[in-house]
């Protein structure tokens, strides 16, 4: 199956869009004005902006505890600092229900594999925070056992500590929060620029075809 | 893996054999056995535990657990570094009895250079231990409330941890994995108004600890979960080499602090809390109880507080107070040689044990004369607690078996080291 | 802690039922140790068992890098009605590995025995389920050996930090 995609926001496909805006009008409004009428009728910025808020302020961590972190993490849910007023209470056992995974603790290389499946469970869009020193890098223990978090899956929030003052962790979730709510790519490879390493079945042989995900030399700026 | 390699046990996981046993209430009926993976992933297993269980409905017929999921090579980190810079490292196996690791460390390297505790650090020392305990059962108690459903003891236990780790603030510094514990004493002294807060807070606990009595000793929801199911008797568990509350719940009072006792507990006045069937309500009993005595021992240290060093006056192994390093040349050159190289330990194997929340927490340290340690090995007790989950559970429900992990209290970080 | 005649004694009366088993004694620190031939573990550990120390406190394992044999295995033993603690030692050299296991006389020895297999490469004869525990299953290589190296990742500070390849670029 063929599947091209479409540029959207080149000034050519504003013309089609004003033209069509002007069959309908009967030439009422001229080219600016109707660039303007047309982006207000379809609302995008703000919708976007309404739906990174909403998104931002109801996520659902995944119980992830792994070693010293997850008591701080379960302090932070406690009551002296509670995370219900910004409500976050919600822990959901099954990644799939939830949109936050906060790594809490030492992954050791036994537990690397688990991880990754579990944050590719989760359903876009999906947030990871790394909790503490030993998973952003190796924190105390700079050994063969551990592996930092960043080489095998992507991290949005890194919060240093050891373990980090539950204080901390919070301040992590709230920059986490503030960039949710600027509206970031969902998707991790857009958001990382992390093409390149995509698999897609098939587009080996058929070469300059513009299938999804796969990166095109030119196509996206700084990859 | 190619079929060749496959291990036996693997080849068991994913086999459906009929069991041996006969259906519970059916004639002559036998059922499938089906081998689950539990874990490692687990809102009831405490920590990154993964247990292999082999079910026939829902009676558990089989266990293996599967450790290893927080490995972190703290032995092999340990022998890297001088022997007080080992001392955070060690702190974090255990991360709930962080004192209790640091004390292993600290007695068994104490004992190896053969190094007087003032008694002043011996009875702060005991101070921080037993309040300690209490943190670690105040957690053990809130998530294992939580595994059986009674979701508001975990709010009050973590209500009173966050006073407690306020107290461990206010004299080090740190609220977890303090690196208060130093080989010869303690790193400070504590600071003023310590003893008032520490005294307010073991008169609070004990109303409290009633408060979580009153909650779920009579509760008919946790005698059903608790009382007669998964008991041990104590050869099993003396065969097993279980020790601490689980073997004080099957009747055997064995407390290394009244056996052998280190740091002064000798001075103390407390009872052992011992239980009578060995289920899982007495195993709740037990630490429950044992809340109680943690608060009087807390109480008749800060009476009987000696006056004196907080450390181990031998500069060769304790830093110099800060001030003596403006006046005197000895306590600047002592300071240089143990910040960089460290103390050197006379060579020798030493096992240093004492009593942690969870049993035994032995240390072994062997030392080759240098300024590191060649092997320090923690023995850790949940780690061997560990192998009597099958014993236990074989013959009961999911449900028991996630009652029985609950009431193991075992913590995967001193498991996994 | 039995005393230094005390020990003394334990290994007169393994030396009288098994002539080869002590290779040596050692009371240091108030601490006894009494190291046997790895072939004779299983009866002097069933000999110390029916004196009283019938408790396995601990097994672990100790690499004495450099001095030969390389690989030790130490069993805590702990009578407890008299509080006396005993450590039973056995050495092996790497290239031969093979230590009698004590799961048929104290069940709790499987755990620590198959971490000393991990950790260390001791293979433990007639244990019921000698595998990996903390590493996993198809790991290559016995960490906790002297020569094993730590590993790790290598800090990143400024005068290498556009060398090393970062975990992010």
């Amino acid at each position: 199956m063929e599947l091209t995609r479409e540029k959207l926001g080149g000034a050519d496909d504003l013309r089609i869009r004003q033209l069509r805006a002007r069959d309908m009008l009967r030439g009422d409004i001229s080219d600016e004005e109707l660039e303007r009428y047309v982006e207000e009728r379809v609302l995008t910025t703000t919708l976007d902006k309404a739906v990174a808020w909403a998104r931002g302020n109801s996520l659902f961590p995944a119980t992830f505890g792994l070693a010293c972190c997850a008591i701080e993490m379960m302090s932070v849910v406690g009551a002296r600092l509670d995370i219900a007023r910004f409500g976050f209470e919600a822990f959901r056992a099954s990644p799939r229900q939830a949109d936050l995974l906060i790594l809490s603790g030492r992954v050791s290389i036994k537990m690397a594999p688990v991880v990754r499946r579990i944050y590719d469970q989760m359903l876009e869009p999906r947030w990871a925070i790394a909790m503490g020193a030993c998973c952003s890098s190796m924190g105390v223990f700079n050994n063969y056992a551990l592996v930092p978090a960043d080489k095998f899956m992507p991290i949005d929030v890194h919060v240093p500590g050891c373990p980090p003052r539950p204080e901390a962790l919070m301040h992590g979730i709230l920059k986490l929060r503030a960039k949710i709510q600027g509206d970031p790519p969902a998707g991790w490879r857009e958001r990382y620029e992390a093409f390149g390493t995509e698999e897609v079945v098939g587009a080996a042989d058929r070469p300059g075809v513009n299938a999804v995900n796969v990166f095109q030399s030119g196509e996206t700026s700084g990859a | 893996m190619d079929a060749v390699t496959v291990s036996d046990y693997r080849r068991q996981e994913e086999s459906i054999t009929l069991s041996a046993e006969p259906a519970p209430g059916g004639e002559d009926l036998s059922q499938e056995l089906m081998t689950i993976n539990m874990g490692p992933h687990h809102p009831s297993t405490h920590g990154v535990l993964r247990l292999i269980v082999t079910l026939e409905g829902e009676i558990v017929r089989d266990l293996k657990p599967v450790i290893g999921y927080v490995h972190t090579g703290i032995e092999k980190t340990a022998e890297d570094k001088a022997y007080w810079k080992a001392i955070p490292v060690v702190e974090r196996m255990d991360y709930l009895s962080y004192y209790f690791n640091a004390m292993a460390y600290c007695g068994a390297v104490e004992k190896l250079l053969e190094c007087e505790v003032p008694k002043r650090a011996q009875y702060l020392r005991v101070i921080h231990l037993e309040l300690n305990r209490i943190m670690s059962h105040l957690v053990w108690l809130g998530t294992s409330a939580l595994d059986l459903g009674a979701i508001s003891v975990w709010w009050y236990c973590f209500r009173e941890r966050e006073s407690l780790l306020d107290l461990f603030e206010m004299s080090s510094g740190q609220r977890m994995h303090t690196r208060y514990f130093q080989v010869g004493g303690v790193i400070e002294d504590i600071p003023r108004g310590f003893e008032a807060k520490v005294r307010a807070f073991t008169k609070t606990m004990r109303t409290r600890a009633d408060q979580y009595a009153a909650l779920l000793d009579r509760n008919e929801i946790v005698l059903q979960r608790l009382r007669g199911t998964c008991p041990l008797d104590e050869a099993t568990l003396l065969g097993l080499g279980v020790t601490g509350p689980l073997l004080r719940a099957a009747g055997n009072p064995w407390d290394l602090r009244k056996a052998a006792p280190y740091s002064s507990y000798e001075d103390f006045d407390f009872k052992i809390p011992v239980g009578t069937q060995g289920d899982n309500y007495d195993r709740y009993r037990v630490r429950h109880a044992e809340i109680y005595e943690s608060c009087d021992i807390v109480d008749q240290a800060l009476d009987g507080l000696p006056e004196g060093p907080f450390i181990t006056e031998d500069r060769k192994v304790a830093l110099p107070p800060r001030h003596e390093l403006a006046t005197s040349m000895e306590a600047l050159i002592h300071h240089f040689k143990l910040v960089t190289e460290g103390f050197r330990v006379p060579p020798g194997e030493v096992y240093y044990p004492i009593e942690s929340p969870r049993g035994e927490l032995g240390c072994f340290v062997l030392s080759d004369g240098s300024s590191k340690p060649a092997r320090v090995h923690m023995r850790d007790p949940s780690f061997v607690n560990l192998q009597a989950t099958a014993p236990m559970t074989r013959g009961s429900y999911i449900a028991d078996l996630v009652a029985t992990l609950a009431m193991l209290d075992p913590v995967l970080g001193g498991v996994d080291r | 802690m039995p005393d230094a005649t005390g020990l003394e004694l334990i290994a007169q009366d393994l030396r009288a039922s098994h002539p080869d088993a002590v290779l040596g004694t050692t009371f240091f620190r108030e601490e006894a140790t009494l190291e046997v031939a790895p072939a004779r573990l299983l009866d002097a550990a069933t000999q110390l068992h029916a004196r009283g120390y019938s408790f396995l406190a601990s097994c672990h394992g100790v690499d004495y890098y450099p001095a030969e044999p390389r690989l030790g295995v130490h069993y805590q033993l702990l009578d407890m009605p008299n509080v006396d603690r005993i450590c039973l030692k056995a050495r092996v050299g790497v290239e031969d590995p093979h230590v009698p296991s004590l799961c048929e006389l104290w069940p709790g020895a499987n755990h620590p025995e198959r971490e000393v297999y991990d950790m260390f490469g001791v293979v433990f004869d007639g244990h019921p389920d000698l595998r990996r525990i903390l590493m996993p299953e198809d790991y290559e290589g016995h960490p906790q050996r002297r020569d094993f190296p730590v590993g790790g990742e290598p800090v990143i500070f400024t005068y290498n930090e556009d060398k090393i390849p970062g975990w992010t670029r």
